[in-house]
């Protein structure tokens, strides 16, 4: 073996001890609740609890609300920025890494301010109110995910001369983002979508500042008082984001494929 | 012509400062195809795009079969294009690219699929409507692309370079068969190119653009054999281009090279000791002296290029060089470098270059 493999076999499995030790050490702690025996009692516990469903199921919608509302502003915002006003790419590019500048703790004080039950826009006044908000707010966080991956996505068509293409056969607006763009980044979408959902399944500061009950706030409620089950949850979020990443890289596999190839 | 199908008129486009079409007119017959021919930058394409409506123009108007589109959009044209790129919708099939515009149109399904059909019919690719663009050729894709844009019966037909991204076998082979299609259908077809071979060879007129302008249009042996102007003359063909001064105004003489070549009636406004630019065609040019040829000149030959059935000749004569063409004959060896040569022409054939 020559010496620059086998550095690199090296530096290969430090990383993925640094990666997997923690993990391995969580798994089997998690499986020592009963004494002297490893068993899967904390998972049990865990997913036999009512307030794990409630919030799990909670955040699952929430989650589906926040695709929902990133792909309807992103897509559009993202598509239109390619085809039509390109110089504003980087101002755009700058607006959406903000939300990872920005603290969610900031995010959420200033919706509590602007949105609260005195202000001409009170969210905050009624659950409904308050869940939107949430979903909004996550929609936020998710942004600099959802509006690169949306952005690559897009690099990767003839944008300019698909919806020429698309508008001289006599479609309108419409047509030509639900027939001809979506359908052509949909891969793109889905990964901003799973990457959306892994985030807020795990969400907590906008979620508990804002007291909703989702998953992440019964997370650390949690893992502030009891021993095994918060190694067992970390376990199962960490099973959800894998699978999310996972689904990411199979449905990459459908992606059509470019036509422009020479001939 | 009485009634164009597709007239523009007095169009011009500027993108900020810069005025990329000036002042364009060209009336275009119904069933006919014309080509606009020019090098990158002569604003061919954005006419193209003005008539598409994917440019407005900054001034003029676009009259097709007798109604001003220039302000509708391009979804209302009723245009077919065919784009360089080829532009197939990369997640549809064929038939569902093919397809596309008869279901944005509210078309029946089933003579949505009977169109596909014809049309797969016609570009002789019935077997491949279930394939994805990928999986075809580029020369495949873009015949794809051509059925696409026909399928919707357009009233007008636009091909902007579509035979660009292709190797030249191919070229050939599918810009005859554009042709043939276009005859065959009767549509009225504008159709942009870089390549004067392409244009000469499938043409019923060119418009030969420089500048945003068009310089010439006219068919393609008007194109060729009678170029208007010095740049159409020189893009078209290839051509040699000779140093003159007129001797004798009156007599319609030149001296080119110290020998006298009888130019009468081609010298409008010139006055002895005015300098021309006059201009030969290689294939009207002959090694030697040859019956029906009143003029020549001497010079001294400098290259020889053996190309297999053609052997190209360059002859020095004074400053000048002039490169002409000779079949090959096993018979008979090519001349050497170096060696004094006579050609001859037809002062007939003789352009001179205003």
């Amino acid at each position: 073996m020559k010496a620059g493999r086998f550095w690199a076999w090296v530096v290969f499995a430090l990383g993925a001890a640094y990666f997997f030790i923690p993990l391995i050490a969580t798994v089997e702690f998690s499986m020592r609740m009963r004494r002297g025996v490893y068993s899967f009692d904390a998972y049990k516990v865990v997913l036999g609890d009512e307030r794990f469903q409630a919030t799990f199921g909670y955040s699952v919608l929430a989650a589906v609300f926040t695709i929902i509302l990133g792909v309807l502003i992103v897509v559009p915002a993202a598509y239109w920025i390619r085809l039509r006003l390109p110089q504003l790419r980087p101002i755009v590019e700058f607006i959406t890494l903000l939300p990872l500048v920005i603290p969610a703790i900031v995010i959420v004080f200033g919706y509590i301010r602007m949105y609260g039950s005195n202000s001409p826009l009170p969210f905050l006044a009624s659950d409904t109110g308050t869940n939107a908000l949430l979903v909004i707010g996550y929609a936020t966080l998710a942004l600099p995910y959802m509006y690169r991956a949306v952005d690559t996505g897009l690099r990767t068509i003839d944008v300019r001369t698909l919806t020429e293409a698309a508008q001289i056969l006599g479609a309108g607006w419409g047509t030509i983002i639900t027939r001809v763009i979506l359908p052509n980044v949909l891969i793109a979408v889905l990964s901003g979508a799973f990457l959306t959902f892994a985030i807020v399944i795990g969400e907590f500061t906008m979620a508990s500042l804002l007291n909703r009950p989702a998953f992440g706030p019964y997370l650390q409620n949690i893992g502030a008082n009891r021993a095994y089950e918060p190694a067992a949850l970390a376990i199962i979020a960490f099973a959800i984001t894998w699978g999310c990443m996972s689904l990411i890289q199979i449905l990459s596999r459908f992606a059509p494929r470019s036509a422009n190839r020479p001939n | 012509m009485a009634d164009p199908f597709l007239s523009i008129q007095h169009v011009r486009k500027s993108f900020g400062a810069t005025t990329v079409v000036e002042d364009f007119n060209l009336d275009v017959e119904r069933g006919e195809f014309v080509s606009f021919l020019g090098p990158s930058g002569c604003g061919k394409t954005t006419v193209l795009r003005m008539v598409a409506g994917f440019e407005e123009p900054s001034a003029g108007k676009i009259v097709v079969g007798g109604k001003d589109i220039t302000r509708l959009k391009p979804n209302q044209r009723n245009v077919g294009m065919v784009f360089q790129a080829y532009a197939l919708f990369p997640n549809l099939t064929v038939a569902q690219n093919i397809g596309f515009g008869l279901k944005v149109a509210g078309m029946p399904r089933a003579d949505i699929d009977a169109r596909v059909a014809e049309m797969l019919g016609i570009i002789k690719l019935p077997q491949m409507a279930d394939r994805y663009p990928y999986q075809l050729s580029g020369g495949q894709q873009q015949r794809i692309a051509l059925a696409r844009a026909i399928a919707p019966k357009p009233k007008l037909l636009l091909l902007d370079e579509p035979l660009s991204a292709l190797d030249a076998k191919v070229r050939v082979s599918l810009r005859e068969e554009i042709r043939s299609i276009q005859k065959k259908l009767g549509i009225t077809t504008i159709f942009v190119t870089h390549d004067q071979e392409e244009a000469l060879s499938i043409s019923d007129r060119i418009a030969v653009m420089y500048g945003g302008k068009a310089e010439q249009v006219g068919t393609p042996f008007e194109i060729y054999n009678r170029p208007a102007t010095k740049f159409v003359a020189n893009f078209v063909g290839t051509l040699n281009v000779l140093e003159g001064t007129v001797t004798d105004a009156a007599a319609g003489t030149v001296r080119v090279n110290s020998e006298q070549v009888s130019l009468k009636g081609k010298l409008n406004g010139s006055k002895s000791g005015d300098t021309l630019s006059l201009a030969l065609r290689p294939e009207a040019i002959s090694l030697g002296r040859q019956p029906g040829r009143d003029s020549s000149l001497s010079g001294e030959i400098s290259e020889v290029h053996f190309l297999g059935s053609v052997i190209r000749v360059r002859v020095g004569i004074g400053g000048n060089t002039v490169s002409l063409d000779t079949f090959n004959s096993p018979a008979t060896p090519p001349p050497a470098v170096g060696e004094k040569a006579e050609i001859s022409f037809s002062s007939d054939d003789m352009l001179v270059l205003h």
